[in-house]
């Protein structure tokens, strides 16, 4: 895998992907058929509606507690679930609606799930931070910074002794880079060979600390040399650089080679969470980003590559507002858990193996 | 006295310490400019700089050993940790260094730390930012833990804790950030170790600490309309715990009642009624009660979180059980 030639993702540097000649037409789109490629973009489109209207929903005080969210970063959710296949597993994180949907969680459940009620995920108990779907692989999120390494590891492990052909891909912040849990994960993956794909959104911030003042390397995928395994920097805001990258690490996976890292430079619009005011970074800043719209920039190379026309894409704008409403719809009518079930699904009474993901 | 808020209060108490203490210095995340995951450290920074307010990567046991090797050497650091949910994940610097070296080494090493973590259910943040788990501290010797329900005592616990030589853990509890009260100015100690009585009563001992001691309260009001004075012991200082308090006030009032937000099976209530039944077991004319979160992960949905965490209705019940 080729190191990318972006080190310092200038958002002045975004080229309209279209002016790139058709001979540097990403590998991706020759791998991916129409369908696909279609997919990919509803599935930005639905992640970003899906998060706009769950802001909505918290003003008009639908959706309790807080809520962190990934606008600006589908680029990396999408490009990273399109290398994957429905059997394959995933580890998320607090910001992590974006990978749900990418791995094909449905809004409707999404959003019950958001409200507290019975029909979301995880039936109103876990909420926006924790939204597990095992039938789509998603092994859940995590509110614990770093939290979903170690279990990566695991699933990867059981994976390769199982001997499904199955791979894990496990996302993470910049900040989480930072654990313990980061580096312990990876020296074994590593160590094991485990078809693990460890993916880092480096969003430039944990919370208030900027990478620059957390973080010893320049770049986080260079840590990848200190547990001998591939390191890979890419613009986190272009689809087919981050299903590129992804693409060659989980072929690396399923070949038995062992893990890889991948670090997608990306950028959150939005506060860290519900109460942030921005205070540490520039409004200059955030509009230098949002000039480098994931969706955007998707939608101008798949035009100037021919790959989709404007109808197409107005249509999937029409189809994803269709769905968001009906989804909210579905969870609003969604009932409240019943008071007698609060110490239910503490423990488990089933006996015996599960196999509850179809192992 | 000055009418402030628990979290400002709290952060008097880290002000005048460090004010007076050029060794007490404070790291975590975003504690900095940022001003704290809640703001509990705002203004901090601009007065004391970057040597004393130290923004750390999110890295939680390197946060809790270098409080600890700083602390072993003079320094006397206060460290939060944003949610003490988080302390799983370095718990072992806590519980196999700090609270042991003192031990350990017979007596030669000294660790006067501060661990602050925010604490406690209520805000819908589901089951790994709500939790409390005074117990877990409490069950390991060696550390200290405080819990102040009152923007007084915020202040007061927080300016001894900082002047302890000990660890010492030091719970603030979210629901109480924005809690009023006078507060008294300056430098001003609620020495470790001391509970209080926040309502006196001759009925029943409600014991309790942390945000129950509001909820108590209210209990206790509503109470007394029906004719039962309950005095409301507020221990302040889970360990060392105040025991001849609890026995004084239990043998004035021949009944108790534990109240605590923490889930019940092994919970610090627990503790509480060992040591009651223990050493006044003939002071007592009815069982000892006690009124907790269920034994369940908090969970999020707001219908289900206001039954786990404990009520005024459910401590008048509990209580009305005695009589
Ligand atoms: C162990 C742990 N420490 C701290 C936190 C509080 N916290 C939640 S998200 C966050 C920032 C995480 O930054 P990063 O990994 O870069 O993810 P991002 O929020 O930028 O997506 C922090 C400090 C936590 N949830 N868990
Ligand atoms: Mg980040």
């Amino acid at each position: 895998m080729a190191r990318s030639s972006l080190t310092t993702p200038e958002p002045d540097t975004a080229t309209a992907a279209g002016r790139l000649p058709a001979a540097n037409l990403p590998e991706v789109y020759r791998r991916l058929g129409a369908a696909e490629i279609r997919d990919a973009l509803r599935k930005m489109r639905l992640i970003r509606r899906f998060e706009e209207s769950a802001e909505e929903a918290y003003v008009r005080g639908l959706i309790h507690g807080t809520m962190h969210l990934s606008i600006g970063q589908e680029a990396s959710a999408v490009g990273v679930c399109s290398a994957l296949s429905p059997t394959d597993y995933m580890t998320s994180t607090h910001r992590g609606h974006g990978h749900c949907l990418g791995k094909g969680a449905d809004v409707g459940r999404m959003f019950a799930e958001f409200f507290g009620r019975e029909d979301g995920y995880c039936r109103g108990r876990g909420g926006s931070m924790h939204i597990a779907d095992p039938s789509t692989g998603n092994l859940g999120a995590n509110g614990i910074v770093g939290g979903g390494l170690p279990i990566a590891v695991g699933a990867a492990l059981a994976a390769k002794r199982l001997g499904n052909g199955r791979i894990v891909v496990c996302f993470f912040g910049d900040g989480a880079n930072n654990e313990g849990a980061f580096h312990e994960s990876l020296n074994m993956a590593s160590v094991w060979k485990l078809p693990v794909v460890f993916v880092c959104e480096n969003n430039k911030y944990g919370m208030s600390t900027s990478v620059a003042r957390s973080t010893s390397v320049k770049n986080i995928a260079d840590r990848a040399v200190a547990y001998s395994m591939p390191g890979v920097t890419v613009d986190g805001n272009r689809f087919a650089d981050v299903a590129d990258a992804t693409h060659a690490a989980v072929e690396r996976a399923r070949r038995g080679e062992g893990p890889s890292l991948i670090e997608c430079l990306t950028y959150r619009i939005r506060g860290h969470s519900k109460s942030d005011r921005n205070r540490y970074r520039t409004k200059e800043e955030i509009e230098s980003w949002q000039k480098r719209d994931p969706i955007q920039l998707f939608e101008a190379e798949l035009l100037e590559f021919g790959l989709m026309d404007t109808p197409e894409m107005v249509a999937i704008q029409t189809s994803v507002e269709e769905e968001i409403t009906a989804a909210i719809e579905f969870a609003k009518a969604s009932p409240a858990p019943s008071p007698a079930d609060l110490t239910r699904y503490v423990y488990t009474t089933e006996r015996g193996s599960h196999g509850h993901h179809g192992a | 006295m000055t009418q402030m808020t628990y979290m400002e209060a709290l952060r008097d108490g880290m002000r005048v310490a460090m004010r007076s203490d050029p060794n007490v210095f404070l790291a975590g995340e975003d504690v900095g400019a940022f001003g704290g995951c809640f703001g509990q450290t705002k203004g901090l920074y601009e007065e004391f700089g970057p040597k004393r307010v130290v923004d750390t990567p999110i890295s939680e046991t390197a946060i809790m050993g270098l409080a600890t090797g700083a602390a072993a050497v003079g320094l006397r650091p206060i460290v939060e940790i944003m949610f003490v949910d988080f302390m799983g994940v370095c718990m072992d610097e806590l519980f196999n260094n700090a609270a042991k070296m003192h031990y350990m080494f017979g007596g030669k090493i000294t660790v006067p730390l501060v661990v602050r973590a925010p604490c406690g259910a209520g805000f819908s943040a589901a089951a790994q930012h709500s939790q409390s788990l005074d117990a877990w501290f409490a069950h390991i010797p060696g550390i200290k833990v405080v819990a102040p329900a009152t923007p007084a005592d915020a202040k007061g616990l927080m300016l001894a804790a900082i002047r302890d030589n000990n660890p010492v853990i030091y719970l603030e509890h979210k629901g109480l950030f924005g809690l009023s009260g006078e507060v008294p100015d300056g430098d001003w100690e609620v020495p470790l170790g001391k509970a209080e009585i926040k309502r006196p009563g001759r009925d029943v001992t409600i014991i309790t600490w942390s945000a129950m001691v509001g909820k108590a309260l209210e209990a206790a009001e509503r109470l007394a309309a029906d004719g039962i004075e309950a005095e409301v012991l507020d221990l302040r200082t889970i360990t060392p715990l105040d025991v001849d308090a609890i026995l004084d006030s239990v043998g004035r009032t021949s009944r108790a009642v534990i109240v605590h937000e923490e889930v019940r099976t092994a919970g610090f209530g627990g503790e509480v009624a060992a040591v009651i039944a223990d050493r006044g077991f003939n002071l007592l004319d009815a069982p000892i009660k006690r009124v907790t979160a269920p034994d369940t992960p908090v969970p999020f949905s707001p219908v289900l979180e206001a039954m786990f965490i404990p009520q005024a209705a459910d401590i008048t019940r509990a209580v009305k059980e005695l009589f």
